[in-house]
């Protein structure tokens, strides 16, 4: 009640008036602090001490308490504070470690009262008792704080942290006795002031000097601390242990902190070094400043709110040289200018996704994402509101599921897991990859597989019942060839015509060479002029969105299950027109389709994929023996590879990429390369195949990869005795002397993997367990424990 | 010639297997190692045998050359690997090929420091597990155990921080590419005409795939490099003259711009190696062995020292007269430590008592400063740099004894205005993550590092010494602590410390033994190892600190 009536006196009898307003000092400033009167600001640096008054218009100096012609360190103030019960009384701390008092009400021009010598480094604060008239504390680099009554000379007691230089000190405007003070080393300690033997209470706060605190002006034992870790934490000290209430994350390293009056959750700060903006936050809210002033252009090193009841006036001075008065009002607001707009997938292909909420209601009747017209994908759309914060922007975030299954990714899983990589000849990594993306209804992509190892393997792993298929070894190669080139164009209709024949049975080898190479090329000819739009054209695709031109062109692997994938004809009309055939595509479509139609149904009664498999591999062997070296593929594969990696599916490209090795890998560039290594990796590890992502970064050549898993290598071990941690100090506790895990057989420090009994928990290296427990059934420690190992 | 190049290309000298720390790739790595050798070595032996061929003369000698090489590789892996199974095999090695008729190297000198007896340092395979985790940690990262962490191993907490910062600048994230870090290093070691850190880092250079033309020149690199050679000449010898127009240079020049945060690496890596050099020639730290002058093929028995000892000023017999020197004052230095606990006593007690006016305290560091300038070794004789050092920067002429001579003003600089705890950790760790984490500790353990002796004496504060040879040096690049009387330097530095410390920190490639002796001379070496630390921790905070200083300049 009483303090009640005292703000409106206060603010009732003199109603603050004021606008944003600036002036020049003669120096940089180091700190600031207003009178009582809320109507005069006293400024102080290292060669600057001054009395202004705050005017409504301007700031006008009163007094210059610099006097005297000899500098003296004495003045060159780190901090000044005016006293808040006598207007007359201030007091600085000097960078040589001296406090001193000022009394205004001296007559002379000299107003300097009294002078305290017993820090022997730089005082870095000062603070007078809330409420006491002669009690002010000090807090120096030297590592102690001492009390002074200014009725004597020298301190009344001197408090020593223990520890490194004392950073700031205040008096807890609640408690009487209780002060707080911060200290280089990150910890807060919390003192009675009768009790100088030793603190209350200490906490670690921050990782780094603690360059400020500040007492809540309401809430008993809110204590708010600024530290080196660019952090502003609150505590709630009333707790036995000191709890953090809040943290706000700023940008540098935090100088100064102010709790805002009258606003519970606001509190002004400054930094130290880089960022020259005065902050106002709401602690509630920790990543965007409620406010923010913008005046300053060097590092502000002191703020000061102008009244205690008052919210809206700040005051701060800088190494810029200005002081400025701030105008809530005028403060220039982040939130606004904030976009409150994200977009995140989920690992399952759940989207999320936050705007504006007027954004959002605008466009409500509107079905926000189409579904991919290749994959039926439904959206489940949910609302949920953000908390609406002080009517200031706020976003709505809308979440969109996949229906259960539609994208499943349970194939790329399986595929990770089941792929060989490494270890075995080529066309049996080849063959095994083929065989499991078969099984996994992943046609495609095995016939992919199947083509690598014609291309790559050398005829001599061939198996020499497929060498029986190839029929006519001596015709003449060159025909197919000089065909597969010139009759680009002709190729769809010359491969299902062969298939036709194929189908019929008849095994000419140059026919069916015709067949292999024309889609090759074909293939290749789609690549280089679509890219990557060639699929989203098609209407027809499947579940993994591989279709390629080879699919299509070998109906023998359509998958039975899923026949209305395969629409021939509507699929060759769509490709010609992007082949772009000059002379009369209507011809060769006509042409190409009837026996195509037929091609395919005589496939689905007689003929067993197994045998076109045979078929091209016979082929390969000609193929490779009389005329092509790998490298004539060498592109063809590139660019195969960059198609499944465009088409999303780094899996196959990364895989290929490390199963040919050095075939291809000089035709990728490295970026590349590396683009599709990290992609992939980042997928395994989303889906915690942590072995394979391990496998795969071994296995990778690119260095920007490979020394993925030489970072944060390092494995902290803690004492089984102690449990301190042992770091620096080998394998022998620097606490208790003893060696960590021993072996019981051996009786040699464990560094590996240790095994233990759990009935008697004696253990040691697992192959020197594994051992005594093949001919002994009792604990190798001797102590007639029967353990068990399986 | 042929022949031979094919064996040069097949066998390529894998060394890195060596640094693992599972024994069974030591193992295999070094078995593949011997057959290299022993092939080689029958080869040359047939060679030298079969009768001569004109044309095989010129590729004898690469060859010979070649494997020379690689015996002083082995020969540094048998007398300083941690591992014990490496050193012992590598001897049996170097062994079977002097068995083969081959000349095998031994070791020059005497140990990791010339200013140090090689008893008083630790013997590698002695180190308790602490330390031997310190060196295999060494080991691994660098394929080497050098002198100076086998020097500093007298420290063991500062080594470690101090070996983690390094590591950090040398091969962890950061914004510039592995050779120009190596590039900086050797630019900055250059200034000093510390041929040891030269060498060292011209290895490093070219194993990280650096292109040796940069080396014959600093006009041979890159022009963001030769751009960087300004910076490097005013911070090794006149920091306080860095102004933000020095940094502007740097990042606004073009496409050969720096970035602010590859500005800070290069700044720290070059304060770094100006440090460094100071530590690297203040403990008289030797060649490597493995590097030119740390080796020789000559039998010992010739003469009981060669040549480059002589040069070194490091044979037996200067040291015999400086260990007699040392004798006949005995008596005088024992006075000397007592004389010096008494006064720190004095300093202590009366400090409350006599309050010097501001005026005498102003005027007491203008003096220090005015003072430092002046003291100088008594031989300041012109010392030309070693040519192949001399390349790596332009303008010689350029050191800190050109401005003492002519008395420059130095600039105050006060530490309360900008110091390192509030103002340069903060941007350093803004640019350059994680590191100005690394360095504030190491700053921290140097500063603070006691064993709470002093030569014979047992639990002394040594608090006040410690901090007056730290302000000292701050003091002579014109930094200024306010609350510090620079009385107190005066009272508890001696002349022949003073001397010893400018020179460390300002021209170190003019320290001799002669100074490290003559200079507290009752203390234990590895308090002058402490002592070192000290200074070249102040250095490079004092170098820091104006660069830095105008870097916050040019940003704001």
């Amino acid at each position: 009640m009483e303090k009640m009536s005292r703000v409106s006196t206060a603010l009732g009898g003199n109603v603050l008036t004021g606008r944003t307003m600036h002036c020049h000092l003669d120096a940089p400033a180091n700190a600031i602090s207003v009178c009582r009167d809320a109507a005069q600001v006293v400024v102080a640096g290292r060669s600057i001490f001054k009395i202004y008054s705050i005017e409504d218009e301007q700031f006008v100096e009163k007094l210059n308490l610099r006097v005297g012609r000899k500098p003296s360190l004495n003045l060159s103030c780190a901090d000044v504070v005016w006293h808040q019960m006598d207007e007359n009384l201030l007091a600085t701390a000097a960078t040589n470690g001296v406090v001193v008092t000022w009394n205004l009400g001296r007559p002379s021009r000299n107003k300097q009262d009294q002078l305290f010598t017993e820090h022997k480094r730089t005082v870095n604060k000062v603070c007078f008792h809330p409420a006491e008239a002669h009690m002010l504390l000090s807090g120096s680099q030297d590592g102690f704080m001492k009390c002074f009554d200014l009725r004597r000379k020298d301190s009344v007691s001197t408090f020593s942290g223990q520890s490194e230089s004392v950073r700031d000190v205040q008096f807890s405007i609640r408690d009487y006795f209780t002060f707080a003070s911060t200290f280089e080393n990150g910890n807060v300690q919390l003192w009675d002031i009768r009790r100088p033997d030793r603190c209350e209470r200490m906490f670690t706060a921050h990782n780094g000097p603690v360059f400020c605190c500040d007492w809540h002006p309401e809430d008993r034992g809110w204590l708010a601390t600024g530290g080196r870790d660019k952090m502003v934490k609150v505590w709630d000290v009333t707790t036995p242990r000191a709890r953090e209430v809040h943290c706000v994350q700023t940008i540098a390293s935090v100088a100064r902190v102010k709790w805002r009056p009258e606003c519970r959750h606001h509190l002004a700060t400054c930094s130290m070094m880089v960022d020259h903006n005065i902050y106002v936050w709401d602690v509630r809210r920790p990543f965007v400043p409620a406010a923010m002033f913008e005046e300053h252009r060097d590092v502000t090193t002191g703020i000061a709110w102008r009244h205690p009841h008052d919210p809206s006036f700040l005051l701060s001075g800088s190494k810029d040289s200005t002081l400025c008065q701030h105008l809530f009002r005028d403060a220039s607001q982040p939130v606004e200018r904030a976009n409150p707009e994200g977009l995140c997938y989920g690992l399952f292909g759940d989207l999320a996704f936050a705007a504006k909420e007027s954004l959002v209601a605008s466009e409500s009747g509107r079905k926000p994402y189409a579904g991919d017209r290749r994959h039926p994908i439904f959206f489940k759309r949910k609302l949920d509101p953000a908390e609406p914060f002080a009517g200031l922007a706020s976003s709505a975030l809308s979440v969109f599921e996949t229906e259960a299954g539609g994208s499943c990714m349970s194939w790329f899983v399986d595929t990770a897991r089941r792929y060989a990589l490494a270890g075995r000849p080529l066309a049996e990594l080849c063959d095994h990859n083929a065989k499991v993306a078969r099984e996994l209804g992943r046609n495609q992509v095995a016939q992919t597989w199947t083509m690598l190892r014609i291309i790559y393997c050398s005829p001599g792993l061939v198996p020499s019942t497929n060498l029986n298929h190839s029929v006519g070894k001596g015709s003449s190669c060159g025909l197919p060839l000089i065909n597969s080139f010139n009759l680009k164009e002709m190729a769809p209709g010359l491969g299902s015509e062969t298939r036709l024949d194929r189908s019929k049975g008849d095994t000419r080898s140059d026919t069916v060479l015709l067949d292999s190479s024309a889609t090759l090329i074909t293939n290749e000819d789609n690549e280089e002029t679509e890219g990557s739009d060639v699929p989203a054209d098609y209407l027809l695709g499947d579940v993994e969105g591989d279709d390629e031109e080879l699919y299509l062109l070998d109906p023998d692997h359509t998958h039975p299950e899923e026949p209305e994938y395969v629409l021939p004809q509507e699929a060759f009309p769509l490709r010609h027109e992007i082949v772009d055939t000059p002379p009369g595509p209507e011809h060769l479509q006509d042409k190409a389709d009837s026996p195509h139609v037929s091609g395919s149904e005589a496939d689905a009664v007689s003929l067993a994929p197994v045998d076109s498999s045979f078929s091209l591999i016979s082929v390969s062997h000609t193929l490779y023996d009389n005329r092509l070296p790998p490298d004539f593929f060498s592109a063809l594969v590139r660019d195969m590879l960059r198609f499944y990696a465009e088409q999303g599916d780094v899996q196959m490209a990364v895989s290929v990429l490390i199963v040919l090795g050095e075939r291809v890998r000089k035709d990728i560039d490295e970026q590349a390369q590396e683009h599709w290594y990290t992609s992939y990796i980042d997928l395994l590890q989303r889906f915690r195949l942590w072995n394979v992502s391990n496998e795969v970064v071994k296995l990778s050549t690119s260095r920007a990869i490979s020394c993925l898993n030489q970072a944060s290598t390092s494995l902290h071990v803690n004492c089984s005795h102690c449990k301190r941690p042992m770091s620096g100090r080998g394998w022998v506790c620097g606490r208790c002397h003893r060696c960590a895990s021993m072996c019981a057989v051996c009786h040699h420090v464990v560094k590996g993997l240790f095994v233990w009994c759990q009935g008697c928990s004696h253990g040691g290296h697992l192959q020197h367990i594994m051992k005594w427990l093949e001919g002994s059934s009792h604990c190798p420690a001797g102590c007639g424990h029967l353990c068990e190992y399986s | 010639m042929l022949q031979v190049d094919m064996a040069e290309g097949e066998n390529e000298m894998r060394w890195d297997g060596l640094c693992s720390r599972d024994s069974s790739t030591r193992e295999t790595a070094l078995e593949n190692i011997r057959q290299i050798i022993l092939r080689k070595t029958e080869y040359l032996r047939s060679v030298k045998e079969t009768p001569h061929r004109p044309s095989d003369g010129l590729s004898n000698a690469v060859s010979l050359d070649g494997l020379n090489k690689l015996l002083a590789h082995l020969l540094m892996l048998s007398k300083r690997c941690p591992f014990k199974d490496v050193r012992e095999k590598t001897e049996f090695i170097l062994k079977s090929v002097q068995e083969l008729g081959i000349r095998i190297p031994r070791p020059l000198g005497h140990g990791p420091s010339r200013f140090i007896p090689e008893k008083e340092i630790l013997q590698v395979g002695s180190e308790d597990a602490q330390m031997h985790a310190l060196f295999a940690d060494s080991f691994a990262a660098l394929g080497r155990l050098d002198n100076i962490t086998l020097v500093m191993v007298f420290h063991p907490q500062y080594l470690e921080s101090f070996l983690k910062t390094q590591h950090y600048l040398l091969q962890m994230d950061g914004p510039l590419p592995l050779h120009y870090r190596h590039y900086i290093g050797i630019m900055a070691a250059a200034r000093h005409q510390c041929s040891y850190l030269v060498n060292l880092h011209v290895n490093d250079f070219l194993h990280v795939g650096g292109d040796p033309k940069w080396l014959n020149g600093l006009e041979n690199a890159p022009q963001k490099l030769q751009n960087l050679g300004e910076l490097n000449k005013v911070l090794a010898h006149r920091p306080w003259l860095i102004t933000k127009e020095h940094i502007e240079g740097l990042l606004k020049a073009e496409e050969h711009s720096w970035s602010l945060a590859e500005l800070v690496h290069a700044v720290v890596l070059l304060t770094h190696y100006h440090s460094l050099a100071s530590f690297t020639f203040g403990c008289g730290i030797s060649p490597e062995i493995h590097c030119d002058g740390g080796h020789t093929f000559r039998p010992p028995s010739v003469s009981n020292y060669c040549i480059c000892d002589i040069t070194n000023g490091n044979h037996n017999v200067d040291e015999m007269q400086v260990n007699s020197a040392g004798n006949v004052s005995v008596s005088d230095s024992f006075f000397e430590v007592e004389a010096l606990m008494e006064k720190m006593k004095q300093l202590q007690e009366c400090r409350d008592e006599e309050e010097a006016s501001q005026e005498e305290m102003a005027s007491r560091f203008e003096i220090e400063k005015r003072e430092s300038m002046f003291v100088f070794s008594p031989d300041d004789e012109e010392v030309t740099p070693a040519r192949d050092v001399s390349r790596h920067f332009e303008d010689t002429s350029y050191g800190y004894k050109d401005f003492s001579r002519h008395g420059m003003h130095v600039p105050t600089f006060r530490v309360q205005d900008y110091c390192w705890e509030d103002h340069g950790y903060s941007l350093v760790n803004r640019l350059y993550p994680d590191v100005g984490q690394l360095i504030d500790e190491k700053f921290h353990i140097a500063y603070n590092l006691t064993y709470n002796t002093m030569a014979m004496h047992k639990d002394v504060d040594t608090s006040m010494l410690r901090r007056a040879i730290w302000n000292y040096i701050h003091c002579m690049f014109g930094i200024r602590y306010d609350d510090y009387d620079y009385g107190e330097i005066n009272q508890l530095l001696d002349r022949s410390f003073k001397v010893y410390i400018k020179t460390i920190v300002c021209t170190p490639e003019k320290v001799t033994k002669r100074m490290y002796d003559s200079f507290w001379r009752q203390f234990k070496h590895s308090e002058k190892v402490h002592v070192n630390l000290l200074l070249i921790e102040a250095r490079m905070q004092a170098e820091l600190l104006y660069a830095l200083r105008a870097i916050t300049r040019y940003m704001t």
